[in-house]
């Protein structure tokens, strides 16, 4: 079973490294930031089934913090990217 | 029961694995950003779901197993929003350009 398991982290990580070839691609932003986006979801599957198969309970804290820093760096690359979202407490600035 | 419970993890686990390369190919064969969009952040969270329910049997404990749900359900709230705002703001560029 943990050969099993292995193998399907190895082919989980495959997709991930072919989908970032968007980056290169792109053509924009936006396309950029799905490719880091799958990143962060098939990163999370491979290190589930990678500590499925090593049996180390430690790498599910992993993919906990994986998949928060996956939403934190979505939602930067949204704030930095629509002009006005950046600004959000400009109504109560003078 | 063992060997029951083994060949219901490995189907799932296969059916994720398919969901994902179903997602990369989305991803690099769509032709604008939206329906790449459409084919990422369905295609994915689905994969992963199902590689979680594959690996639900073989947790040590109900509390590792609640864990690993909770990973999804994070993955699922933080995907769900993610691509609200993707697509704002790639609807936001194509209209001021």
């Amino acid at each position: 079973m943990a050969e099993f398991l292995q193998g399907a982290s190895v082919f989980v990580l495959a997709m991930v490294a072919l989908g970032l070839a968007r980056i290169l691609r792109g053509p924009g932003d936006a396309d950029r930031m799905m490719a880091a986006q799958l990143l962060g979801t098939g990163g999370i599957a491979a290190l589930l089934l990678l500590g499925a198969a090593s049996g180390v309970g430690g790498i599910v804290d992993v993919a906990l913090t994986l998949a928060l820093l996956a939403a934190f760096a979505t939602i930067a690359f949204v704030k930095a990217s629509v002009p006005g979202m950046s600004d959000d407490s400009g109504a109560d600035r003078e | 029961m063992t060997s029951l419970l083994n060949v219901a993890s490995v189907v799932a686990i296969v059916a994720g694995a398919g969901f994902f390369l179903a997602g990369t190919l989305g991803l690099l064969r769509f032709p604008d950003t939206f329906t790449r969009l459409h084919a990422l952040t369905k295609a994915d969270n689905l994969g992963l779901g199902l590689v979680v329910l594959g690996l639900l049997p073989h947790a040590d404990g109900v509390v590792a197993g609640l864990k690993l749900v909770v990973v999804w359900l994070l993955v699922m709230l933080a995907g769900a929003c993610a691509s609200q705002m993707v697509a704002r703001a790639a609807r936001r560029r194509d209209l001021n350009r």
